[in-house]
């Protein structure tokens, strides 16, 4: 019997068995940053311990900073605390650190790829839930909380129960105009915001083989909002490419047994799934949210959900919640929908593919007027890429600000953040109440270039039509 | 590391109702700017707890007869979204001890159950029983019997089941895997060797 790559994965790294009946999991790659981590090492410290395995701990700094603002000490006393901790603990610790000084900081789910340390085959942790990006390069990656991060800063390891697996195959030929986040939007759609519970998600089929790793990592990112802490896609030659010359990647010979080792971790073809879901990329259309969760999404042609039509009385009573929350009319097209500000950036669609995608389209249109528009680069390194190609004056051109790296209007933890009740076209992952910073605004989350057309429009708007795109 | 064996959870409870309640409604991001969990406790549910003003909203911690509830209900799929432990933390600080509700989201049910928090499912009518009761006497003491997966209430109980390996860490008193995982070390150090990219 053939097995999956969550199977092999968690194979190699089982140190024992616990006597509660979980895993003692070996991780191979820590990943922190500013929010999460300061109590671990805090506990830490109370318990006097050390990092065990300090040279596979690395650090960035991304929720917390500003984003027109590069100078040290910032406006806000308690960010520049935390900056401030990070910066302490790596020293104290002997941890790597990519400080804003370095010119590789990020957001953690960018710069571990960028720097070739996410690799097929591996385990990695970090405090935050959108880790399941790392599984685009068929690593297993987990969003833990802080106790879990002080468990693998002292041991390396932590205590797991094992997943299920659900393998999700998307084949066929997206439509031009659709992205890998409408595919992600599309499929917690179908499958809830919690119908991954318990579950890894193994992507799979022609969509998934075509995709470049940016594109992987946006749907891989999105897992959690379906409920499934881990997502991964198989490791294959647009792996490989991808992180050829790395500066972590493996040269030389040591690259070669790498690749081999790297192969051997795929899903074997008869690998046996606890549940297989197969999905048509011609259904696929630009899908957006129009409620307070992820799965609340529609394709951009439909109208706002009507709580009379619901199937079931939970559903009505979730999108009575929504509509009072995002004050939209039932039964109305969501396409028209007024905006205030759009952002474009994220651990989701923070990367080079995303502004390179926004620019071919956005180049000589203007941002409505009254909407304000950011885009944040994922990190220092797509920052720097975009400028050399000019994407920057394309984007500013057009009456998008440019901001430096962070996580910036995700989720506000920085002073990028909504006010009173504005609505963001936002190319993010999560339309939680409250989450861009305002505890009365609303999201509603899209493609990099949907965002684009709403902000060209200055209201929701089919991106395929305003900016006639006939070909991907 | 010896703890304390947690076999069952007794007090006073409150329903905070509602499905898909994520870990921005329970801890909204902005009060993550510290750099400890201590005085998390007042921000829990914040922003739909209280008005812009500081003023009080309608919602069920804002009411004087649950006040000192150490049991909280809720509907499915709690604890969505963020992996931080703020949340769980900030839950705890209020004073709750324990949760129930339909079924948890995986990483807020993890950082949960290491904290000691133990969170049990129960189907949505048994929960609604439970709620009902509280409603109509606060001071109803209601027991969470981890070892029998009962919890009872004035007279009456509901079965509620949870993830064997939580339950059986929190009533041996090993709920929190840390002195376990330090323990493994050589073990660990064996795994270690045989992975490539980590020795090198």
């Amino acid at each position: 019997m053939g097995k999956s790559l969550f199977e092999k994965v968690w194979e190699a790294h089982s140190v024992r068995k616990l006597a509660n009946g979980q895993t003692q999991l070996f991780i191979g790659t820590h990943l922190i940053h500013e929010v999460t981590s300061p109590q671990a090492f805090g506990m830490l410290r109370d318990l006097g311990l050390q990092v065990a395995f300090p040279h596979r701990t690395f650090a960035t700094v991304d929720h917390i900073v500003p984003t027109d603002q590069v100078s040290e000490p910032y406006e806000d006393p308690l960010a520049q605390a935390m900056m401030d901790e990070l910066r302490k603990n790596c020293e104290q610790f002997g941890l790597t650190f990519f400080d804003r000084q370095s010119g590789k900081q990020g957001i953690v789910h960018i710069v571990g790829p960028e720097q070739g340390i996410t690799q097929p085959g591996t385990t990695i942790a970090c405090g935050d839930s959108h880790t399941s990006t790392h599984g685009a390069f068929g690593a297993i990656a987990f969003g833990i909380g802080t106790s879990q991060v002080r468990d693998v800063l002292a041991t390396q390891t932590m205590a797991l129960g094992p997943l299920k697996v659900r393998r999700i195959e998307v084949n066929g030929r997206l439509q031009p105009g659709v992205y890998a986040k409408d595919v992600i939007l599309h499929i917690i759609r179908v499958l809830g915001v919690n119908g991954g519970t318990g579950y890894a998600y193994e992507y799979a089929g022609e969509v998934f083989d075509r995709f470049s790793m940016e594109e992987r990592m946006t749907v891989c990112n999105m897992s959690i909002e379906g409920g499934a802490r881990v997502g991964y896609v198989n490791p294959d030659e647009t792996t490989f490419a991808y992180l050829k010359g790395r500066p972590y990647s493996p040269t030389g010979t040591a690259w070669d047994e790498a690749l081999e080792r790297w192969k051997s971790f795929a899903s074997d073809a008869e690998a046996v799934y606890d549940d297989v879901v197969k999905i048509d990329a011609a259904e696929i259309a630009p899908t957006i949210t129009w409620g307070i969760n992820p799965a609340q999404g529609i394709s951009i042609n439909e109208t706002i959900p009507d709580p009379s039509s619901a199937q079931s009385e939970d559903e009505r009573a979730g999108i009575d919640e929504a509509l009072a929350y995002m004050k939209l009319p039932a039964g109305a097209p969501i396409k028209g929908t007024k905006i205030d500000v759009a952002f474009l950036g994220s651990c989701t669609n923070g990367r080079l593919s995303d502004f390179q995608e926004v620019a071919k389209f956005i180049k000589g249109h203007k941002v409505a007027a009254g909407v304000k528009a950011i885009a944040v680069p994922g990190s220092q390194i797509v920052a720097l890429q975009c400028e050399k190609l000019g994407l920057d004056k394309v984007l500013t051109e057009a009456g998008f600000e440019w901001r430096s790296a962070g996580c910036s209007m995700c989720l506000a933890m920085n002073p990028d953040k909504l006010v009173g009740d504005e609505v963001c076209a936002s190319s993010s992952n999560r339309n939680f109440k409250g989450r861009q910073g305002s505890t009365t605004g609303r999201t509603i989350l899209m493609s990099p270039v949907m965002v684009a057309a709403a902000a060209v429009r200055g209201h929701v708007a089919d991106a395929r039509e305003v900016f006639n795109v006939s070909s991907n | 590391m010896a703890l304390q064996k947690i076999l069952s959870v007794s007090g006073r409870a409150v329903c905070v109702p509602g499905n898909d309640i994520d870990t921005d409604r329970i801890i909204p991001a902005r009060f993550m700017k510290c750099v400890s969990f201590d005085g998390l406790g007042e921000f829990l549910f914040y922003d739909v707890r209280k008005n812009l003003d500081g003023t009080n909203q309608q919602h069920p911690l804002n009411e004087e007869r649950f006040n000192g509830a150490t049991v909280l209900l809720s509907g499915a799929n709690f604890g969505c979204g963020s992996s931080r432990e703020h949340a769980p933390q900030a839950i705890a600080k209020y004073g709750f001890k324990a949760i129930i509700a339909e079924n948890f989201a995986e990483i807020f049910f993890g950082n949960c159950t290491t904290l000691g928090i133990p969170c049990v499912s129960a189907s949505r009518e048994d929960i609604a029983k439970v709620a009902a009761a509280v409603a109509a006497n606060p001071q109803l003491e209601v027991t969470i019997d981890l070892q029998a997966l009962e919890v009872s209430f004035g007279g009456q109980s509901i079965k509620v089941t949870q993830r064997e390996s939580a339950r059986d860490g929190l009533v041996n008193g090993r709920w929190d895997a840390i002195g376990e995982l330090i323990e493994g070390k050589t073990a660990v150090a064996a795994t270690a060797a045989k992975l490539p990219y980590v020795a090198a």
